[in-house]
C-alpha cells in the first residue's frame, strides 16, 4: 500500500505538523474501532472456532481437533447436496432476477403518462421485511387453500392440487421464483439508471440510418448498460448467495434436506444441534468460495474510487 | 419522429407495464385481502374479493390478543439505535475518507466494502458466543450492535460519495474565514449533506426493520423485535392466515411508507456507484 500516495503529496505531508497528519485518522477511529470489535474480532473468532470440536451445551468437552470439521465436511453428503443447491440457487436466481428486470426496466424508460408511480410500485418487493415475503408466499403455496393452486387449477394448467413446497422435487425451485420475485425490482432500478445515461442521439442516428429496433437494441442499449448490469449482477451474487432468510422461513430447508444451501446448513447446524464448532467450519468453507466473487467486486470497485 | 398513436401506445407500454406492476405488487395486495378476511369466512369461502366481506377483525385482534405493538416499539428502538450509532460513526469517517488522501486511505476503504460482503452466518455465531460472554445477549444494545455490522460499512460508502460531491473549496473557504477542520465540518459539510445524511440515515433504519436472523438469534425472548414476532403468530394447531396477514401488513408498513417516501433520492445514491462504471 505504499505506492498510495504520490511522492508530491507525502513530502507536502512531512511539511505539515503532526496534528494535522494525524486528524484524518483521529476521525475514522470511532468507525474503524467500532467495526474491528464487532466484526473482525468475531470473524477470526470464527476462524479458530472451526478447528475445534465445540458444542455449546456441553463447553466442558470442548477439543482442539485442527483440521477435523474440515475432513468431517468433505465425507459429509448433505454438505455436497447443500453445495450443489448454493449453485442452482445462485446459477437461477441471479439470471431470472436481471432478466425480469432487464424487461421491466426496458419497459419504465419508455414514455407514458403515469410513469412515476409504475417505477415507484415496482420497488415494493424490495422494501418488504424478507420475513414478511416468506410467510406471504407460504400462504400463496399453500396445497389446500393456497390462491396459486386455485389460478392453476382455473386455467386447466395442472389437474390436482400441487404441494409446491412439500415437494423435495420442486420445493427449491419454488424458493427460487420467490427471491427472483423479491429481488428483480433491484436489477430494474439499477438498469433504469443505467438506460437514462445513455444519449438519444446515438438512438436518432441509428434510426436514420435505418437500424431496427432490435439492433438498436443490441448495439446502443446493451453495450450502454453492460457495466451496470457486471456490477450489479456481482452484488447480486454475493447478496443472493447470503440470503438465508427467505429459505429458512419458507422450508426451514425441508423438506430432508431439499432446500438447504450452504449457509443454510451452516445456521441450522449451528441453531438446533448448537454444533458451533462444525457449524462454523462450514460458515468458514462457504466464505473461502464465496471469497472468488467477492474480489471480482472488490477489484472493479476500488478502480472505481481511484478515478 | 412521427409521435406514436395513442392505441399504439395503450398496446405496446401501458398493458406491459400493468402486467409488470401487478406481479410486483400481486403477493403484497393478496396479503392485505386475506387480512380483511375475517377467519371464520377464511376457512369457508376462502379470501373475499369485495369489499363487502370486509373486516377490520384481524386487525383488532392483532392489537388487542398479541403483543404486537410492543414488539413494534422493541423494533423502533432497534432501528432507531442502528440509525444514531451508524450515522454518528459514519459521518466523521466519511468526511475524512473524502477529504484527506494519506497513508492507509485506500485499505480502510477497502476493508469497510469487505464487511459488507461477509455472509452474515459468519458472524452470527461468534456474536452469539461473544454477546453470551459479556451479557448483552436478548437486549436492544446487542441487537443495535449486531445490526452495525451491516449498517456502518453501508454508510460510510455512502456518506463518502456525498461528502465527495460537496466542493471542497467551501471547507477551504470557511477555515480561512477562521474555523477550525472540525467547525468547518459541522457548519459548512453536515448542512450540505443532510439530505444525503437523511436519506442514508432512512435506508438503515428500513434495513434494521427488516432484519430477522440476527433478531431470532442474538434476541428473540425479551427483546422481540416485529420481524420474529410476526413469526409466532403462527397458531399452535393450524396456521391462523388471516392474524398473520394482518401481523405482516402492519409490520411492513413503516418500512415501505419510508421507502415510497425517500425512493427517488435513495436510489439515485445507490445507483450512482453503479452507473459511473
Amino acid at each position: 500500500m505504499s505506492t498510495l500516495v504520490s511522492s508530491a503529496p507525502a513530502e507536502a505531508a512531512q511539511l505539515r505538523p503532526l496534528r494535522s497528519r494525524l486528524m484524518p485518522y483521529a476521525l475514522l477511529a470511532p468507525a474503524v474501532l467500532v467495526t474491528l470489535v464487532i466484526v473482525f474480532f468475531p470473524m477470526v473468532q470464527a476462524l479458530v472456532t472451526s478447528f475445534y470440536d465445540l458444542v455449546l451445551w456441553k463447553p466442558n468437552a470442548t477439543r482442539f481437533v485442527g483440521f477435523g470439521n474440515y475432513v468431517k465436511l468433505l465425507r459429509d453428503p448433505v454438505f455436497w447436496t447443500s453445495l450443489g443447491h448454493t449453485a442452482i440457487w445462485i446459477g437461477l436466481t441471479v439470471p431470472l432476477q436481471m432478466g425480469l428486470g432487464l424487461i421491466a426496466a426496458l419497459l419504465l424508460n419508455r414514455d407514458f403518462p403515469w410513469r412515476g408511480l409504475a417505477r415507484a410500485l415496482v420497488i415494493i418487493p424490495w422494501a418488504l421485511p424478507s420475513v414478511v415475503i416468506a410467510l406471504m408466499w407460504r400462504w400463496i403455496y399453500d396445497p389446500t387453500t393456497g390462491v396459486l393452486n386455485d389460478i392453476l387449477l382455473y386455467l386447466s394448467i395442472i389437474h390436482s392440487t400441487v404441494p409446491w413446497l412439500a415437494d423435495p422435487q420442486l420445493a427449491l425451485y419454488a424458493v427460487i421464483a420467490t427471491l427472483t420475485w423479491q429481488g428483480f425490482p433491484f436489477f430494474a432500478v439499477m438498469i433504469l439508471a443505467g438506460l437514462q445515461g445513455i444519449p438519444q442521439s446515438q438512438y436518432e442516428a441509428a434510426s436514420i440510418d435505418g437500424a431496427s429496433s432490435w439492433r438498436q437494441f443490441i448495439h446502443i442499449t446493451l453495450p450502454g448498460i453492460a457495466p451496470v448490469l457486471a456490477t450489479a449482477g456481482l452484488l447480486r451474487i454475493i447478496w443472493v448467495a447470503n440470503s438465508m432468510d427467505v429459505i429458512f422461513v419458507m422450508t426451514g430447508g425441508g423438506p430432508g434436506y431439499a432446500t438447504h444451501t450452504l449457509p443454510l446448513y451452516a445456521f441450522i447446524k449451528a441453531r438446533q444441534n448448537l454444533d458451533f464448532g462444525y457449524g462454523t467450519a462450514i460458515a468458514v468453507t462457504f466464505t473461502i468460495l464465496l471469497g472468488a466473487i467477492v474480489a471480482v467486486y472488490i477489484v472493479r470497485t476500488m478502480r472505481e474510487v481511484e478515478r | 419522429m412521427n409521435k406514436p398513436s395513442t392505441l399504439k401506445r395503450i398496446l405496446t407500454t401501458d398493458i406491459p407495464v400493468v402486467l409488470i406492476i401487478l406481479l410486483a405488487i400481486g403477493p403484497f395486495a393478496w396479503m392485505i385481502l386475506t387480512s380483511l378476511t375475517p377467519t371464520a369466512q377464511l376457512s369457508a369461502s376462502g379470501v373475499s374479493l369485495s369489499p363487502a366481506g370486509w373486516s377490520l377483525d384481524n386487525y383488532i385482534r392483532l392489537l388487542e390478543q398479541t403483543s404486537f405493538l410492543g414488539n413494534m416499539l422493541h423494533s423502533l428502538i432497534i432501528a432507531g439505535g442502528t440509525v444514531i450509532l451508524g450515522l454518528v460513526v459514519s459521518v466523521t469517517a466519511a468526511y475524512a475518507l473524502s477529504r484527506f488522501r494519506f497513508p492507509g486511505r485506500k485499505i480502510i476503504m477497502l476493508q469497510f466494502l469487505l464487511v459488507n460482503m461477509f455472509p452474515i452466518v459468519l458472524l452470527i455465531l461468534p456474536l452469539f458466543v461473544l454477546f453470551r460472554k459479556i451479557g448483552i445477549l436478548d437486549t436492544h444494545i446487542g441487537l443495535i450492535l449486531a445490526n452495525s455490522t451491516v449498517a456502518i460499512p453501508f454508510a460510510v460508502w455512502m456518506l463518502t460519495s456525498y461528502i465527495a460531491a460537496i466542493p471542497r473549496s467551501l471547507d477551504e473557504a470557511a477555515m480561512i474565514d477562521g474555523c477550525s477542520r472540525l467547525q468547518a465540518l459541522r457548519r459548512v459539510v453536515l448542512p450540505l449533506a443532510m439530505p444525503g445524511i437523511i436519506s442514508t440515515g432512512i435506508y438503515i433504519f428500513i434495513t434494521a426493520w427488516n432484519e430477522y436472523l440476527y433478531a431470532l438469534t442474538l434476541g428473540g425472548r425479551n427483546v422481540r423485535p416485529v420481524t420474529v414476532a410476526i413469526q409466532t403468530l403462527i397458531g399452535e394447531y393450524q396456521i391462523e392466515w388471516g392474524l398473520l396477514a394482518a401481523g405482516g401488513v402492519v409490520g411492513a408498513l413503516p418500512a415501505t411508507i419510508l421507502f415510497l417516501l425517500v425512493q427517488r433520492r435513495l436510489i439515485g445514491g445507490l445507483t450512482q456507484g453503479a452507473v459511473k462504471g
